[in-house]
């Protein structure tokens, strides 16, 4: 795809980053075509991500809602565009306190917890996400993301015993 | 409609721990959907748009680790087949043993080994790890699933594991 080309690759190294710093924040106007959208890119077909009637008349939401894979890419797009393309997700843990419908505002805030150094040398940093809707969260996200040491290193050409996710 | 639920049967006690349905993705993993995914979510991660980034950083393509489980989803249709066939079919096992019509999940965990890459065959299997006694929220009362989902590749390296936290639920009585 060389129309992309250009798209910026620097990427955070671990040394950039300290516990306590914050992502910047970023909002998003959910529509039923984001939902729907989401539900096609992750193959669900459940009627609930894409018939009304049925989330609201058999599910008893106030709506269609965002999937939960789809959910997690929407958090990994958030995280990876803090990090840069090195940042490497080793592991990503949600807890859906409610739906993201159409019409909402999504608004994803983020914190650095901890930054880490595994046995294998690979560095980490802890991030806690909050994802809200009008001041009320919907998700509280914990990831973990392996980043570069320095501008050298690269977590993604860690495999097998050297990957601890 | 009364709030009563039904005991778990034996036949599903016994699934705790054991693995089942083992199987493997319908299609190779491959780049319409890659770009599908990060158009839905408007991301702009070189990783995935430019090939020369992909190369230099991933050593060529890479699926974002999030899409895992779109590798194991089962065409809405296919010739011969009589009936639907389901994502994480445990889940809804679940609610037909159980007798629990409507279901939400309420906890993810994802932990992500090797990269996909285009033309990958993901193999996977579901584990019920755990099931609730009865328990009312707002929706309605039923009982609380984990089951996990562990994927390897063709090649037999492990990939991933998702855990999802699941709520069958009859809705409260009107």
């Amino acid at each position: 795809m060389s129309a992309a080309a250009n798209l910026d690759t620097t990427s955070l190294t671990a040394a950039q980053v300290k516990a306590g710093d914050a992502l910047p924040d970023f909002g998003y106007d959910v529509t039923a075509t984001t939902v729907i959208l989401g539900a096609l890119a992750t193959r669900d077909c459940r009627p609930m991500h894409h018939d009304r009637d049925f989330a609201i008349h058999r599910n008893g939401t106030r709506d269609i809602f965002l999937n939960t894979p789809n959910q997690s890419t929407w958090f990994e797009r958030y995280v990876t565009d803090w990090s840069g393309p090195k940042g490497r997700l080793g592991k990503m843990k949600f807890r859906m306190k409610d739906s993201v419908y159409p019409n909402d505002h999504m608004l994803f805030r983020g914190n650095v917890t901890e930054v880490d150094t595994d046995d294998t040398g690979c560095t980490w940093a802890t991030l806690e996400i909050n994802l809200s809707v009008e001041d009320k969260t919907v998700t509280d996200c914990t990831v973990r993301i392996a980043l570069p040491k320095d501008d050298n290193d690269n977590p993604w050409t860690r495999k097998g015993d050297q990957w601890k996710p | 409609m009364s709030d009563t639920i039904k005991e778990v049967p034996a036949e599903v006690q016994d699934w705790i721990g054991k693995e089942r349905y083992q199987e493997e993705g319908e299609f190779p993993v491959e780049r319409g959907y890659i770009w599908t995914a990060c158009s839905s979510v408007e991301m702009g991660n070189p990783l995935y748009w430019d090939d020369k980034a992909a190369e230099e950083i991933t050593d060529g393509v890479i699926a974002p680790p999030t899409m895992i489980s779109t590798w194991f989803r089962p065409h809405h249709w296919a010739p011969g087949r009589t009936k639907q066939a389901l994502p994480l079919q445990i889940h809804f096992d679940l609610k037909e043993e159980l007798d629990l019509p409507e279901a939400i999940m309420s906890d993810y965990t994802v932990t992500f080994g090797e990269p996909v890459r285009p033309g990958d065959r993901l193999r996977t299997a579901q584990v019920l790890r755990s099931l609730s006694d009865p328990k009312t929220t707002k929706l309605g009362t039923g009982r609380f699933w984990l089951i996990d989902v562990v994927y390897t590749n063709q090649k037999g390296e492990y990939v991933g594991t998702e855990s999802y936290t699941g709520f069958g639920y009859r809705r409260h009585a009107k």
